[in-house]
């Protein structure tokens, strides 16, 4: 799979209270939000630990049913084995925890060529493909 | 069976290489211990009491001659703890008085799949790796994710089936497969799938039970139940839809986990099921679901819609085997034949009373080899009895066969002319006792001599029950009964569905056992699913075996003709149940 995620170390994120950036906090309802989205370029989803999943189905939302353009970025507890899902669900940056090797990302997005379901990126699942089976 | 692609077989090695890297980023300490835990659990990957537990999953119980091998080979050759490791179970589990801790074997599980109790960590990627040879894989077998998916082990050839749920389960396992956004759900999500009129899958007791029925027009579609569960608090699925068109299945299961991702508990593990969820939030969670299932169709375009033609292609994996191409006698022969063979051995006569199903072709039928003996634990099989499987499977089942929910194998394709045969040969491997679904045919979990979690023993029980009932024809009155033992509320060996439950707890560091009453895996049998009721305070272990047998004398005592345990029960009510169970205490001796 292309790697199109930016991956940034902590230090290279910048959180200086812009109001292009909306942080939406982890419980928060993607689709109750009530500034236009068009005047936003970014929107930071928070992992409070990497075992807490309710981010994915934000970005999920916010890039398929809401048609979001912009940035939208993992903070938080963002670990190498996440990459790839986050790309999936619609996450376009990544902000690695502390202390995680970001040398050993690449290897992740160079494995698996496809999956099996649809996602935020290729909505068609892989049985859509008919043609390209083998 | 579903016959994998190249895609399919791919994607199973580079899980297997995908494993292999994380297992070593582990080893040299880039990943912690709490980073790389959840990554080896969605690989089947646990740490139990003294040593790691490796659950393969088995899609749907369906398991081929050739996979049994490689099951056989890990169980030979990888199911060995380091000798400290061994060394220091066996003492520790003395003190409780357990002197046998089995060793080169595996074992079946209530949901269809296979476990290993002694492989070190250290060899886990390479068992990965050979399990990838044949096509299988740990894949989602724990964690907090969409779990291996399971059915009715008579899929595909019961007698009463609407229609046959394994493309169905097939189509699933795929799309449920590395689910992006799913792979971190508040805890783990199971789901049953059911094509036959008898539910023999306990549908109604997971986070999704899906039954495939008809509706008036005479179209497919499924039945789905949502939020059921066991545990602390046992709950029954709530009915979501009763006719749901089946090619819409991938998008309403999108819109019930989306929901369930967002909104359940996870703040306290105990509360984070989905049955909790639904529970707390009634009609809101089904007003969710149904509305974010139209947003899934409407607005994303319904993605996951299953074509016809994929349909299709699924379903071509599932027609049945040829089978061999020897010219068979006619089925009168057959019948006479077997007539002959039951008048002259009683034990074959009950083999096939009890181990023998009807098949959708009436010259094949459903054969169970029982995993319930004694000597060896419910579920239980060495490295030779795999192969011994295997071997059985190639000779009479068109190499095929299932793990059922019941702990035992099911060779779904034997010729009726065949059947004397087969006897035989599983009487000689041991696979042979006519115990299914009476008192011995229970259901356990490996309980506190492999189990982390447990609280007790689970095993020692069920050796003692199986010890006191091995006279046939007592077991045969007493009749069908289900019989369930977990080692802790985790309730993995299923005791709130049983018509007698036996639950392990912990009091004051020593083990005690809690007896419930009446509960119902939802089969024809059982009746309605239903958690069972506790009889009283917990027992001790020496009086189990006691208090089971008061219950079944109460039972015998009190029935009507043609009444089963559970029938009674029903009846009469608990209450002499209770009284039996309670009366059968042991007395504290006065002192002298």
């Amino acid at each position: 799979m292309r790697k199109t995620l930016r991956i940034l170390a902590a230090e290279e994120h910048v959180d200086d209270g812009s109001p292009k950036v909306l942080q939406l906090a982890n419980d928060a309802d993607p689709l109750a939000i009530e500034v236009n989205l068009d005047d936003i370029e970014r929107i930071d989803l928070h992992f409070p630990k990497f075992t807490d999943g309710r981010a994915y189905s934000q970005a999920f939302l916010l890039r398929r049913r809401l048609g979001f353009k912009g940035d939208i970025r993992a903070t938080g507890d963002v670990l190498v084995d996440q990459l790839v899902q986050m790309e999936r669900t619609g996450f376009s940056s990544a902000v690695l925890a502390e202390g995680v090797d970001a040398t050993d990302a690449q290897r992740q997005f160079d494995r698996f060529a496809a999956f099996y379901q649809g996602d935020a990126v290729h909505t068609a699942p892989h049985f859509s493909h008919a043609a390209g089976r083998t | 069976m579903y016959q994998y692609t190249d895609f399919d077989r791919q994607f199973v090695r580079l899980r297997a290489a995908q494993y292999r890297d994380q297992l070593e980023r582990w080893q040299t300490g880039k990943l912690s211990e709490e980073q790389f835990r959840p990554l080896r659990l969605q690989n089947g990957w646990y740490v139990q009491r003294y040593a790691p537990m490796l659950r393969v999953a088995v899609p749907y119980g369906e398991l081929s001659s050739r996979q049994l091998r490689v099951l056989a080979t890990i169980a030979r050759e990888y199911d060995e703890p380091e000798a400290a490791v061994y060394k220091h179970a066996l003492e520790t589990q003395a003190k409780f008085g357990t002197h046998k801790l089995p060793t080169h074997y595996a074992h079946f599980t209530t949901r269809q799949n296979v476990q290993y109790n002694w492989i070190p960590l250290a060899r886990s990627a390479e068992v990965m790796e050979l399990l990838a040879s044949v096509d299988m894989h740990g894949i989602q077998t724990s964690g907090n994710c969409i779990r291996n998916i399971t059915s009715d082990e008579r899929a595909g050839i019961a007698v009463d089936e609407v229609a046959d749920p394994r493309p169905f389960a097939e189509i699933l396992r795929q799309w449920s497969t590395l689910h992006p956004e799913f792979a971190f759900l508040p805890r783990k999500f199971k789901i049953a799938i059911t094509g036959a009129a008898e539910d023999r899958a306990a549908s109604g007791w997971h986070d999704v039970g899906l039954k495939l029925v008809k509706n008036e027009a005479g179209e497919l579609g499924f039945r789905v139940q949502v939020g059921g569960g066991m545990g602390r608090t046992p709950i029954i699925g709530t009915v979501l839809r009763e006719f749901l068109p089946w090619n819409q299945i991938m998008n309403y299961l999108e819109a019930v986990v989306r929901v369930y991702n967002r909104y359940g508990r996870r703040d306290n593990i105990y509360k984070a099921r989905i049955k909790i969820l639904v529970k707390a939030e009634g009609q809101r969670y089904i007003d969710d679901v149904e509305a974010e299932f139209r947003q899934v169709v409407e607005h994303d375009g319904g993605p996951h819609t299953i074509p016809q033609s994929e349909l299709e292609r699924v379903s071509a994996s599932f027609v049945p085997p040829a089978l061999a191409t020897r010219v068979f006698q006619s089925a009168e022969k057959t019948d006479a034949e077997l007539r002959a063979h039951a008048d002259d051995d009683v034990l074959f006569a009950r083999w096939l009373q009890r181990n023998v199903a009807p098949h959708q072709n009436p010259l094949l039928r459903a054969v169970t080899l029982s995993f319930k003996r004694r000597g060896q634990a419910p579920g239980d099989a060495s490295a030779d009895q795999l192969d011994t499987i295997a071997v059985l499977a190639d000779r009479f089942s068109a190499g095929e066969v299932r793990v059922t929910h019941d702990q035992n194998v099911l060779l779904p394709w034997v010729h009726a002319e065949d059947l004397h045969a087969l006897w035989l040969a599983a009487r000689a491997a041991g696979f042979a006792s006519p115990n299914v679904h009476l008192l011995t045919d229970m259901i356990a979990c490996p309980g506190g001599d492999f189990c982390g979690l447990a609280n007790a023993r689970s095993i020692p029980i069920a050796e003692a029950i199986t010890e006191r009932y091995q006279d046939l024809d007592e077991l045969d009155d007493i009749g069908e009964i289900d019989l369930h033992i977990s080692g802790c509320i985790n309730s993995c060996g299923h005791h709130h569905s049983g018509h007698i439950g036996i639950l392990g707890v912990d009091k004051d560091g020593k083990e005690w056992y809690q007896v419930t009453l009446g509960g119902s895996d939802g089969s024809d049998l059982s009746g309605p699913a239903q958690p069972g009721k506790v009889v009283g305070p917990s027992f001790s272990a020496a009086e189990v075996p006691d208090v089971i047998e008061a219950v079944l004398t109460a039972y015998r005592d009190t029935r009507a003709a043609g009444e089963n345990f559970i029938d009674t029960l029903r009846r009469v009510g608990h209450d002499p149940f209770k009284a039996a169970a309670n009366g059968a205490r042991f007395k504290v001796e006065e002192a002298a």
